[in-house]
């Protein structure tokens, strides 16, 4: 099925395209038909700078279990960083 | 038989008079013939459904493919240009009607149209093809695993699309419905309910539902792909369109 589920925000990142290091401004979030990755369905991230044109885009697409891995290590680094570093680029 | 063919990347008028991008595939050996326009699926317009549509005119059709993210991202990857459509909120209804018109109309105006149209769509172009067919005056009408014909789609998704259920007294042309047992999305409960509709509108349709397979079983790339579903899902095609607008 396409589920359509999907969310949308805005960050503050720079990721590496075809063309390089970009800045990266927004990221959607999605269950749906991979293009790659074999399988059905999969977890996507779609990190863009939609003012750069299409190709600003870094993408991936990952199975449920890696996409929770992925998630939960990110919360993990998060919590063992000092406050002061959080803050640091924003 | 096969037929001899040609395929062009060309431009053509869609919804608001805009110009977008599309797939046509031709076979060369006719001098009249039947037309259909291919509906890609939410991936975009990739290489697998350039592949269908080439195949359509093999055995003796010509096909269109509108690019439906040709405004998003003109040139772009086919799925580059598909993120971009996503984050966007999809392809509105209004303007997806606007584009297959367009292309009926190309196909038209081609010297070898006998003046018949189908419309074929895949997984959410399953349901845009039901869509069209309820508000464009199509001969024939094929759906492959369209979701949300019957349901809406999640209110809290962006992405939204409306069911068509309600605007099936609307269409011209008879239906072929191709779905999957282990599909849940539409489900076989949800076919059941979309027959029901077309049969207290009176519409002529053949729902076919194959054991074993699920969702996307036409892809011949994607671990989804069943071949005998497929293949007999092609004899159905073929058998329906020679039937309608041959």
């Amino acid at each position: 099925m396409c589920t359509y589920q999907t969310e949308t925000l805005d960050l503050r990142a720079s990721g590496k395209t075809p063309e390089g290091w970009t800045s990266m401004r927004t990221a959607t979030v999605y269950f749906d038909h991979p293009v790659h990755f074999a399988a059905g369905h999969a977890l996507m991230v779609d990190v863009r700078n939609p003012e750069a044109g299409a190709a600003a885009r870094v993408a991936l697409e990952m199975d449920a279990a890696s996409a929770r891995d992925l998630a939960q290590a990110i919360l993990r680094v998060l919590s063992q960083v000092p406050e002061d570093l959080l803050s640091e680029a924003s | 038989m096969t037929h001899n063919l040609r395929a062009d990347t060309i431009a053509i008028t869609g919804n608001d008079g805009d110009e977008i991008e599309a797939y046509l595939a031709v076979p060369t050996d006719v001098e009249r013939c039947g037309s259909i326009v291919v509906i890609h699926h939410m991936p975009g317009y990739d290489e697998a459904t350039k592949e269908i549509t080439r195949k359509f005119a093999a055995h003796g059709y010509a096909a269109l493919m509108p690019n439906l993210y040709h405004r998003e991202a003109p040139g772009a990857a086919p799925d580059d240009a598909a993120a971009v459509a996503r984050a966007n909120g999809g392809v509105p209804d209004d303007r997806l009607v606007g584009d297959v018109a367009g292309a009926v109309a190309h196909l038209k105006s081609l010297p070898s149209s006998n003046g018949k149209v189908a419309s074929i769509g895949y997984c959410s172009g399953g349901r845009q093809s039901l869509l069209v067919g309820c508000r464009l005056p199509l001969d024939a009408v094929i759906d492959c695993y369209g979701a949300f014909a019957v349901v809406d789609s999640p209110a809290e998704s962006p992405v939204r699309a409306r069911a068509v259920v309600g605007e099936v007294g609307n269409l011209r042309g008879p239906v072929l419905g191709l779905f999957g047992a282990e599909d849940q999305y539409p489900s076989p409960e949800q076919t059941r309910v979309l027959a029901d509709a077309l049969s207290a509108a009176g519409k002529e349709f053949t729902f076919r539902t194959f054991e074993g397979a699920g969702h996307a079983f036409f892809n011949v790339d994607r671990p989804s792909y069943r071949p005998e579903s497929a293949t007999e899902g092609w004899r159905e095609v073929f058998a329906f369109l020679d039937r309608t607008v041959a």
